[in-house]
């Protein structure tokens, strides 16, 4: 693979200029009637999907006192101009497995969540996420609810899974778990300056990875522990993660869920060192969360959908804005 | 100095690279889940045309690069330097080297309105019109009454480049050509 091949990423390819709407036109939604229409009937069927299967679901706060530590996500805070106030939700997972702790069967929420930075094509700093928590599944058989959902959103199709180290390797040549270098000449030949660090790297090569891949329907699965998040991490040290890409497109992340409430305070402690040593903003653990999880969180898979991908998916647009009635240019 | 942050990218905006001015031709933020977010960013360079990408972690900035593209009417050369007025007028001249000035020279004897860029003031790209009307300095006597069938021969025109011809045209015509391909596009005035 030459360093022009790679570097003729396929993130440029097909992006249109992202400009603002034109004052005197921005009051106008960016999807048509008909776009919403179609989302209208995914929500429906999304919620037949679950009633159909006994799956309860919930709704829970859009403003909570504590946060996520993932060092690559910022939260927005509700704030006046007297105090910074609470946060508006990354996600539900925290509130929905305080929810499990306290005794819930396998639930399911539909609701908006906010990440600070995140515009593109892809992203809006608002957007709705389906996440829902399965008593008593593994990652594999929570992938294998996951495509049925999508089968019925999207109609049905074929399913490849590939490992985070089998994808990379396919598509770069490139060993994550144990070639630096390879790793850090990848990374550059896409054009990041050397000063990155391997998991930068990493980072990139992934988003590349999957960005450019031509199978339509793909399960990562077995990521490194370091990208472990909230799975928990198997016998032989990767993690019980999963994501599902539709046409290059991130659209479902899933756990094997970590259950160990000392594992879960020692990851995130390690992710508020990693946010101060990357000069990130200063969070707290959420110590309600911890004190659910050493209350004891029934064994469980959950995974996140992000609803407004799957509906532009559905309607063969290549932006989330298209597919949501007022996208952050107009909101 | 100004600086543009990776979230204020978009097409058109002139930033400094590596020294050079560019031009931000497209831009993409991009995420992997739970990753560190990146702008790639797909520039051309302003002084040598070519494109570049690259790619920034999301929050960097680049510097601004004081580009102005403007119309100025070509003087004359005094075989170093191309010189050109403004248009708007205030009579201003700027001089631009022979290397600045690259394959517009091939078409420009005077008075011809060429897009020209400017850095910090300073001329790094001359465009000329797309169509321009010069003269036959020099070619091979013409075949009278061929004026439909094929056939080509080069001519030399007053500004010195020489272009691929039909074989009816003779010194002194006037030609109108196409300055992007280089190509002969209709006589004017035999």
């Amino acid at each position: 693979m030459s360093s022009t091949d790679i570097g003729s990423g396929s993130f440029l390819r097909g992006a249109s200029p992202s400009r603002s709407p034109a004052e005197g036109s921005d009051w106008r939604p960016a999807a048509t009637i008909d776009a919403l229409r179609t989302r209208a009937g995914m929500l429906r069927a999304t919620r037949e999907f679950f009633a159909r299967r006994g799956v309860m679901e919930v709704q829970t706060p859009v403003l909570g006192a504590a946060t996520v530590t993932d060092p690559a996500i910022d939260s927005l805070r509700a704030g006046t101009p007297d105090e910074p106030g609470p946060y508006l939700q990354t996600s539900p997972e925290f509130h929905m497995k305080r929810l499990l702790a306290a005794g819930a069967p396998s639930i399911y929420q539909i609701g908006p969540v906010f990440r600070a930075g995140e515009q593109g094509r892809w992203h809006n700093p608002e957007f709705t996420m389906l996440e829902w928590y399965r008593l008593g599944f593994d990652a594999p058989r929570l992938m294998d609810e996951v495509a049925e959902l999508v089968n019925a959103l999207l109609g049905p199709a074929a399913y490849e899974r590939q490992t985070y180290a089998g994808l990379i390797d396919s598509r770069f040549g490139v060993d994550a778990n144990g070639d630096e270098d390879a790793c850090l000449r990848t990374a550059r030949d896409l054009g990041l300056d050397c000063g990155a660090g391997v998991e930068e790297a990493l980072d990139l090569i992934l988003a590349e990875a999957i960005a450019s891949t031509r199978i339509r329907r793909l399960f990562i699965t077995d990521f490194p522990r370091r990208l472990a998040a909230l799975a928990r991490v198997g016998a032989a040290g990767a993690a019980s993660r999963f994501e599902l890409v539709l046409d290059g497109v991130e659209v479902a992340n899933g756990y094997h869920e970590l259950c160990d409430a000392d594992e879960l305070e020692d990851r995130m402690a390690a992710d508020i060192r990693r946010r101060r040593a990357a000069g990130g903003r200063k969070v707290d653990v959420d110590r309600r969360l911890l004190a659910a999880q050493r209350h004891g969180l029934p064994e469980c898979a959950g995974v996140a959908v992000g609803f407004d991908r799957l509906v532009a998916l559905r309607l063969g647009v290549a932006n989330v804005g298209e597919a949501m009635a007022f996208d952050w240019k107009r909101a | 100095m100004a600086t543009y942050s990776t979230n204020e990218f978009r097409p058109g905006l002139k930033v400094l690279l590596e020294g050079d001015p560019c031009s931000i031709l497209a831009s993409e933020f991009v995420k992997p889940g739970k990753g560190q977010a990146f702008t790639r960013v797909k520039l051309r360079n302003l002084k040598t045309g070519r494109v570049w990408e690259r790619t920034y972690r999301s929050g960097e900035s680049l510097e601004a690069a004081d580009v102005l593209e403007t119309q100025m009417e070509f003087l004359y050369t005094d075989g170093d330097f191309w010189h050109f007025m403004n248009t708007d007028g205030s009579f201003e001249q700027k001089a631009a080297s022979s290397t600045v000035v690259t394959e517009a020279k091939s078409w420009l004897l005077g008075q011809e309105v060429c897009n020209v860029t400017l850095w910090n003031d300073e001329p790094i790209s001359v465009v000329a019109p797309n169509f321009v009307e010069l003269a036959v300095k020099e070619t091979d006597p013409g075949i009278r009454g061929d004026t439909a069938q094929g056939g080509t021969k080069p001519a030399t025109l007053a500004t010195g480049a020489t272009i691929k011809v039909p074989l009816f045209v003779e010194i002194g015509d006037v030609l109108r050509i196409d300055t992007r391909t280089g190509e002969y596009v209709n006589r004017v005035k035999a």
